[in-house]
């Protein structure tokens, strides 16, 4: 969604220049909540306040809405069709396999080492077997983060 | 009061849900399970439906689990909104501060911090829908292992697996 957004913003509108949405980019990733959403909030209210940043939220977020709400609705009452059912039953595993897929690539972009890999190996049993929320993870990063900036600016 | 929960579930999801996509599946899957909105079969389907249609992952599910677990178009309202008004809160913080916060050592140690944490989100919300109701035979493993193959090995798209995925199942179960 992200190339689309710059192709419409930057290159045929032009309402804001390419550095500049690259550093909105990194910003709208690096904060919680949908990366979509966060540019088109950060687009909307650096052009026309905060009732520029409700009407590009809703312009970014309304399409998935309406499509998804439809299938919701239509699903509901094709669930329990053997048909339907048979090619879910096929889909499911493979949708495992999409989620697992970039983890290999993301742990070698992040670089991680014998020590830092017990990082995300830590976070994903915690969650996977203790069924532990992961918001407590998240926060305990945040603090660990702020405790470590906060040891190398003193 | 499932509006209530709803909304409380999604605000928390819009605000911790740091990394994208992937990442924010495996808080919506722990207050789905919390709440007892969905089944793991029923979630997987949402990730399915979601990698097939436009639109980010997060906003789909919001709508989706707002609509299933109230029956109504008000749920999907409520959890959509939710999920978007941390986001709504922050960024707004943020593009006043910007400049400020662009060199804050405390900003970049923390996105550092959260990095491998991520990448556990995303392990996580894999190994929690290997479950009986995702992987019932034989052949469930095998459409993971080639569904996998496929896509890190030979690059295909998400939407072609799942296609490929789904036609199987129609000759193997149907």
């Amino acid at each position: 969604m992200i190339p689309l957004i710059q192709e419409e913003v930057v290159g045929r509108r032009k309402w804001i220049k390419e550095d500049e949405f690259l550093d909105l980019l990194a910003l709208a990733q690096s904060a919680p909540g949908i990366i979509a959403a966060n540019t088109a909030i950060f687009i909307g209210y650096k052009m026309k306040g905060i009732l520029g940043a409700i009407v590009a939220t809703l312009g970014a977020v309304l399409p998935s809405f309406f499509i998804i709400l439809l299938i919701a609705a239509c699903f509901a009452d094709y669930k329990d069709n053997p048909n339907v059912e048979a090619i879910f039953k096929g889909i499911r595993p493979a949708v495992v396999a999409l989620i697992a897929a970039p983890l290999y690539k993301m742990a070698k972009a992040a670089k991680l080492t014998w020590l830092t890999a017990l990082i995300p190996i830590v976070t994903a049993l915690l969650i996977w077997l203790l069924r532990l929320s992961p918001i407590w993870i998240i926060a305990a990063a945040i603090i660990v983060g702020v405790l470590i900036a906060k040891r190398k600016t003193e | 009061m499932v509006y209530l929960y709803l909304f409380i579930a999604f605000f928390k999801i819009g605000l911790f849900g740091f990394g994208g996509g992937y990442a924010i599946l495996s808080l919506v899957q722990h207050e789905v399970e919390y709440y007892g909105w969905l089944t793991p079969a029923q979630f997987t389907d949402i990730v399915a439906i979601s990698q097939m249609t436009p639109g980010p992952i997060g906003i789909n599910c919001a709508t989706y689990v707002g609509y299933t677990a109230t029956g109504s178009v008000l749920g999907s309202i409520v959890a959509t909104s939710a999920i978007l008004l941390p986001s709504f809160i922050i960024m707004i913080i943020l593009s006043r501060l910007y400049m400020r916060l662009k060199d804050n050592p405390y900003i970049a140690s923390i996105l550092h911090t959260l990095r491998p944490v991520v990448i556990g989100l995303i392990a996580a919300a894999a190994l929690v829908l290997i479950t009986p109701d995702n992987f019932i035979d034989g052949w469930s493993v095998l459409l993971f292992a080639f569904a996998l193959l496929l896509t890190t090995d030979f690059k295909i798209h998400p939407i072609a697996v799942i296609c490929l995925a789904g036609f199987a199942g129609f000759i193997i179960y149907g």
